[in-house]
């Protein structure tokens, strides 16, 4: 199935199981979902269940925290991590903060969906990716499904977590197409996978970028060099076990992510490598990441704008070749 | 009595302004009258009292900036107190040392020109006692690489590994090093020695009651006195803080004392202590101190090992009477302090027994004079009467 | 508007007054001395005094039942109080102890109490609306017939949170009561400089949220106001709002030079001074002697002292401690 229909099959056994689940956010009832995420679920679980919110990020999301603190277990649903700007507030002081703030008496339930990345000529406003935001702050986990088995599993798993959880779905990752199965259950959403073995360098990521390391990988194989490529998967708290062992292995990383090179999540893993794997290294650690500069629309810009299979096949190739 | 105190009147707030008084001696104020006006740099705010009573004392004036806290006027109260004298404000327990996380080892700067090898690279090659200039580096900007080492471990003939010295292997070269100095002393240095016989009488007095107000922690030796005048006296004696520039003497404008410390283990290291006239006795005291710790501990830098002008060695309490020594070149002089022992001494023409110490100069006969020595060992003389100047 | 009681009350009703009356004097008493002892450096950080408003917090409170969830804000003292939240893990975290409320991690404007259902404490001003918003939303999802009392004041209208909760409540039928106390600034900022208009029972009637003001001087007006409102509201009756006009004797915070009001004004308002007003009516009344009042200050003070002693003598929570309860352990 697509990595949609993953979800919504999560979606679906959730509402189904639990009572205290409900869907809010904008147009995932009867528009059916900005993504057509939630289509037909308005229709199976009424109106109680799957909510349209008016347009009005802060206030939604900071009922879901509400909500969440007197016993539902609300996913609320940003239609775009752009939009989510509008309720950073909610995030950072209350979600983040409710449990810490409170001296452990509160707890948020909450989990948080939204669509990210760019690469579709939606322009500036519409193309960020700042999972690196999320992942700076202290009090929630922030999970980047980039598989259709993922898509399904870590909704399930963020369902059952005490504390606020954000899940980061790459946009061009809906159509896609993949393996998964229909019964399992909630997956692991501590641990990176590395989801191709190698020997002579480490390919780091997360979301879509995945895949594009995957191709990098297939061609750097036909030139003699064994790419080893990390997804993430779990941007907060990062699984730097798996991402070290593997550097330890191949002597060299690449970090790769769409998101603006300054300061971006891949500058965090970037260090952690640095500060725990200096005398492993064969060469420095290198980042693959986004222009600095806003989305543009036209094709060849935006494209020459995020990271592509060739960026990262060359930057390997001009350290180890 | 009651203190009214400059209040903390915003989050930031560290200290205040008096801007006017609103009250004046004798006035009768009720808890929540306004008493002045203060500046808190932010706005100027009325400041309330918190007790009610008579003013009795006003301690500021306008114009005058004090840390909150701080007692502005004293107020007489009458009655019970409404409000028991609070306890200073505690500051919560500093904060322990939070580790940081794992602390990364950084490598130096690799300087312009300096062969880049990486960390991992470089491992190899010193667990197989590979010489890097010898390899060749086929990574980017000519960087040696982890291949580059294994290629040259299968193919140059390893030199003997440069392990770190046995314990033995040091203090051999180290008697090594220190034969191949005074060989050279001896050899290259005209010394010639002048002595005097030092009352330490007034100096040791003056120690013992100096000692007697500082804590244990901050106690001195008056081996630190010796130190002192040794470097102090140079100011008569200029040349003498000097070295040897092959032909001619080069004074130095900074006095840094070396001084001698024996090695437990054998062996003697004179190390320097930076500024030495400049440092009171208790700075004095701590440096050496720490000094002889690093010595001892085989820490030393290598700036206090190049760095001495002249050398002080003094003998202690298992030393001999009187030490003339070996100059350390290129340094130009060396004092010698033998042990402190008790002495018949003259003093207005009779007899009596006084603590005395011999001071000797030995010094280069290109760079000073049998009476310039003597001038300096005056001043040391001198000096040491007037321990307090020290 | 002023209710006057009926002549021959039953002792239970006078009981009921003096209760008011120490729930009232209870929260004056606290602030003003922790006016004192921030000015003496043992309460640190901010301060926002809730002086002046009593009536509001203690009249309010009266309508709620311990089921029913309180949102507050930044000032929120009163509220934690009249809440019956004890005056000792209140000044305990005003210290910073361990002992404190929220353990010492929230401070002034961050008081917490599960049991309690007291949910902040919240000093982004309009931010605790959602969250009541959502409190709300789940006991109406879950059939219980629980009241979200939601503090806030002026200033918070004019956030874009005040406009989005007021919208939602009314639009998904959620059981909030909304209480603005409006005490005439937000900060120095005075309603009519930042609002264009600045009747604001009538923006939430814009809503379509029931609301009224009321004179929140009166304690009694308070009580009858908040009770009407909070039964609607139980019943099912959808959101109301109450703007409770009030003033705060004091500055915004203990750093501020009231710059912007004057002191004429502020003379004005202390002439109805709730508790002073209460109590004289009480007097009046023949409920409340010379000997009662001193009891009710005398037994009062002594909560205070305790509460300070209590602060005092309380551990700080070890520093080592310090990455407990960032999330689930």
């Amino acid at each position: 199935m697509t990595y949609r229909e993953s979800i919504r099959s999560a979606l679906r056994d959730a509402l189904r199981g639990d009572q205290r689940v409900f869907l809010m956010g904008e147009d995932v009832g009867r528009y059916g979902g900005a993504f057509a995420v939630s289509r037909g679920l308005l229709q199976e679980f009424g109106p109680d269940r799957v909510r349209d919110t008016p347009l009005m990020e802060s206030t939604f999301l900071g009922a879901g925290i509400g909500a969440a603190l007197n016993g539902m277990r609300p996913i609320v649903e940003i239609m775009t991590i752009n939009f989510s700007m509008l309720a950073m507030d909610q995030v950072l002081n209350n979600a983040a903060t409710l449990r810490y703030m409170s001296g452990g008496q509160l707890n948020v339930p909450l989990v948080v969906r939204m669509a990210t990345g760019g690469g579709r000529q939606m322009g500036a406003q519409h193309s960020h990716s700042l999972e690196g935001w999320y992942a700076h702050i202290p009090g929630i986990s922030v999970l980047a499904p980039a598989t259709v088995a993922d898509g399904r599993g870590m909704l399930l798993a963020a369902l059952q977590e005490p504390d606020p959880v954000f899940i980061m779905e790459h946009a061009t990752l809906y159509p896609m197409e993949g393996e998964v199965d229909e019964a399992s259950g909630p997956c692991d959403i501590r641990k990176a996978a590395v989801r191709r073995e190698g020997t002579h360098v480490s390919l780091i990521t997360y979301g879509a970028c995945l895949w594009k390391a995957l191709a990098a990988a297939e061609q750097l194989a036909k030139k003699g060099i064994e790419a080893e490529v990390v997804d993430l998967r779990v941007l907060r708290p990062l699984d730097s076990e798996t991402f070290l062992a593997s550097v330890a292995k191949t002597r060299g990383a690449v970090v790769i992510e769409e998101a603006w090179r300054t300061g971006g999540l891949a500058a965090e893993v970037s260090a952690q490598i640095m500060e725990n794997a200096f005398d492993v290294l064969d060469w420095p650690v290198q980042r693959v990441g986004g222009a600095e500069v806003p989305a543009p629309f036209a094709k060849q810009m935006e494209d020459a704008s995020l990271p592509q299979i060739e960026d990262i096949v060359a930057v390997v190739e001009a350290n180890l070749v | 009595m009651a203190d009214l105190v400059m209040p903390v009147l915003g989050a930031d707030m560290k200290a205040g302004e008096l801007v006017a008084w609103l009250k004046r001696p004798g006035d009768r104020v009720q808890k929540g009258d306004v008493f002045a006006e203060v500046d808190t740099e932010k706005a100027v705010v009325e400041v309330e009292s918190m007790f009610s009573g008579v003013i009795e004392r006003l301690l500021l004036s306008p114009g005058d900036k004090v840390p909150v806290g701080a007692v502005m006027a004293v107020v007489r109260t009458e009655g019970p107190e409404e409000v028991a004298p609070p306890s200073p404000a505690v500051a919560p327990p500093a904060a322990a040392q939070r580790r940081a996380g794992p602390r990364p080892t950084i490598a130096p700067a690799a300087a312009a020109g300096r062969l880049r090898v990486s960390p991992v690279a470089q491992k190899l090659a010193e667990e197989k006692g590979i010489d890097l200039s010898t390899v060749a580096g086929t990574g980017p900007g000519g960087r040696v690489m982890l291949r580059d080492v294994e290629e040259a471990a299968t193919r140059v003939v390893a030199r003997p590994a440069a392990a770190a010295p046995a314990p033995a292997d040091r203090a051999l070269r180290m008697r090594q090093s220190i034969a191949a100095a005074m060989s050279r002393s001896h050899r290259e240095i005209p010394h010639f020695h002048v002595e005097s016989v030092i009352d330490m009488s007034r100096a040791i007095a003056w120690l013992t009651a100096e000692n007697a107000r500082r804590p244990v922690a901050e106690r001195l030796l008056y081996g630190v006195l010796l130190i002192k005048a040794a470097a102090l006296a140079l100011r008569k004696v200029p040349e003498a803080n000097a070295v040897w520039a092959g032909d001619h003497v080069e004074p130095k404008a900074a006095v840094h004392v070396g001084v001698a410390i024996a090695l437990p283990g054998g062996g003697l290291v004179a190390p320097a202590i930076h500024d030495t006239d400049k440092l009171s006795l208790g700075e004095l005291m701590a440096k050496l101190r720490d000094l002889v710790q690093r010595a001892r501990a085989g820490r030393l830098r290598s700036s206090e090992v190049s760095d001495p002008t002249i050398t002080v060695t003094s003998l202690g309490e298992q030393g001999a009477e009187s030490v003339f020594g070996l100059i350390y070149p290129p340094q130009v002089a060396l004092v010698g302090f033998g042990r402190l022992t008790e002495r018949p001494w003259v003093v207005e023409g009779r007899p009596e027994l006084r603590k005395v110490i011999h001071a000797s100069l030995a010094a280069d006969h290109r760079a000073l004079d049998g009476y310039r020595g003597s001038v300096y060992l005056a001043e040391v003389e001198r000096l040491l009467q007037e321990p307090e100047s020290l | 508007m002023t209710t006057r009681p009926a002549r021959g009350r039953k002792a239970a009703g006078q009981s009921h007054d003096l209760d008011l009356l120490r729930g009232m004097l209870r929260i004056r008493r606290f602030e003003e001395r922790c006016s004192d002892l921030y000015q003496l450096g043992k309460i640190r950080g901010f301060l926002h005094l809730y002086i002046g408003e009593e009536a509001v917090a203690v009249g309010a409170m009266q309508a709620l039942t311990p089921d029913d969830n309180i949102v507050s804000t930044y000032r929120e003292h009163g509220h934690a109080l009249a809440r019956g939240m004890p005056p000792t893990s209140l000044m305990a975290e005003l210290f910073g102890k361990a002992t404190g409320c929220s353990r010492g991690r929230g401070g002034s404007m961050h008081f917490f109490d599960a049991e309690r259902r007291f949910y902040g404490g919240y000093a982004i001003v309009g931010g605790g609306l959602p969250v009541a918003v959502g409190l709300a939303l789940a006991d109406k999802m879950t059939g219980r017939a629980r009241v979200t009392a939601c503090f806030f004041g002026d200033g918070a209208v004019a956030e874009g949170e005040f406009h989005e909760s007021m919208n939602l409540a009314k639009l998904w039928d959620l059981p909030v009561l909304f209480l603005c106390e409006n005490n005439l600034y937000a900060m120095g900022t005075a309603l009519d400089v930042s609002q264009s208009v600045t009747d604001i029972a009538f923006k939430a009637q814009a809503y379509g949220v029931p609301s009224r003001a009321v004179d929140g001087m009166d304690v009694l007006a308070v009580e009858a106001a908040t009770k009407e409102a909070a039964a609607s509201v139980r019943a099912g009756g959808g959101p109301q709002l109450l703007e409770l006009r009030t003033y705060r004797f004091r500055g915004h915070s203990l750093a501020d030079p009231e710059l912007y009001r004057s002191k004429e004004e502020v003379e004005r308002w202390m002439e109805r001074d709730p508790i002073a007003t209460f109590t004289e009516r009480l007097r009046d009344l023949e409920l409340l002697s010379d000997a009662g009042l001193q009891k009710l200050e005398e037994g009062v003070k002594g909560e205070v002292e305790g509460a300070v002693a209590f602060a005092e003598e309380s551990p700080w929570e070890p520093v080592d401690d310090l990455l407990k309860d960032v999330t689930a352990p």
